[in-house]
């Protein structure tokens, strides 16, 4: 199972998924990013799924967990770089990800988290 | 054809790159290539969880009007499905997910067979037209 890395800039912690996920490399990353979170007292988190093809119901269900799941760790998570093609899957499939900010890109979703 | 075992995670992963792979090469769009492979994910994953592993088979067809598509074919040996009508119902779930996974991936597609006997697995046969 690939691993994905947690980088922390400032008060944020970013996570650029990079490999064709896995259930348990979703897993993996909530328990990592939750150690993370009490570890560097993080204020905001952003997943960055521009390289991402496809997100199903199980991934999409994951990233929604990790929004409320950072919440309880005083943090804000923001969901940014969907492909177009995956929106428009998403919504077909029925799944709308609320709880979980979004915005077109990192640079957007940084600054939407203040720290720009 | 080549038969892909869906035995663990990386499996499944592996089927939806395979997918992604011949809807690419039978001139999908970037869309409908996202919806199969997306509803080729749900699939595996249940024959994985629900159906105790299983196999796919991605394959380019022709309809008898002379369209071209893809068709992804799965089965299981697993308990099979009670209920269809139920198991196909946004919301209904035997895993703890959200129940989007059968009824969503029906959704994505343009045909849909489910064929299920209880005891003896369960067959799922998707495909999707090139526009």
């Amino acid at each position: 199972m690939e691993r994905v890395p947690i980088i922390k800039i400032g008060q944020i912690l970013y996570v650029s998924i990079q490999i064709d996920l896995q259930d348990d490399s979703v897993l993996q990353l909530q328990e990592d990013l939750a150690d993370e979170l009490v570890a560097t007292r993080a204020r905001g988190v952003i997943i960055d799924i521009t390289a991402v093809e496809i997100v199903d119901s199980f991934i999409g269900r994951m990233l929604t967990m990790i929004g409320s799941m950072s919440r309880l760790f005083d943090a804000e998570t923001v969901l940014v770089g969907m492909r177009p093609a995956v929106a428009i899957t998403l919504t077909e499939l029925g799944l709308t990800l609320g709880g979980v900010r979004t915005a077109l890109n990192a640079e957007k979703g940084m600054r939407l988290l203040g720290s720009l | 054809m080549d038969e892909l075992p869906i035995k663990t995670g990386d499996d499944v992963v592996r089927v939806r790159q395979q997918v992604r792979t011949v809807a690419a090469a039978g001139g999908l769009s970037l869309v409908d290539q996202t919806k199969l492979v997306t509803a080729a994910s749900e699939l595996a994953r249940n024959a994985l969880v629900h159906g105790g592993g299983g196999i796919a088979q991605v394959e380019v067809i022709t309809s008898a009007s002379g369209r071209p598509g893809v068709r992804v074919t799965f089965a299981d040996t697993g308990p099979g499905i009670a209920d269809l009508q139920q198991a196909l119902t946004d919301g209904w779930t035997t895993g703890g997910g959200l129940g989007l996974g059968l009824s969503g991936a029906r959704r994505l597609v343009d045909e849909f067979d489910l064929t299920s006997e209880p005891g003896a697995g369960t067959r799922v046969v998707v495909s999707k037209w090139r526009r």
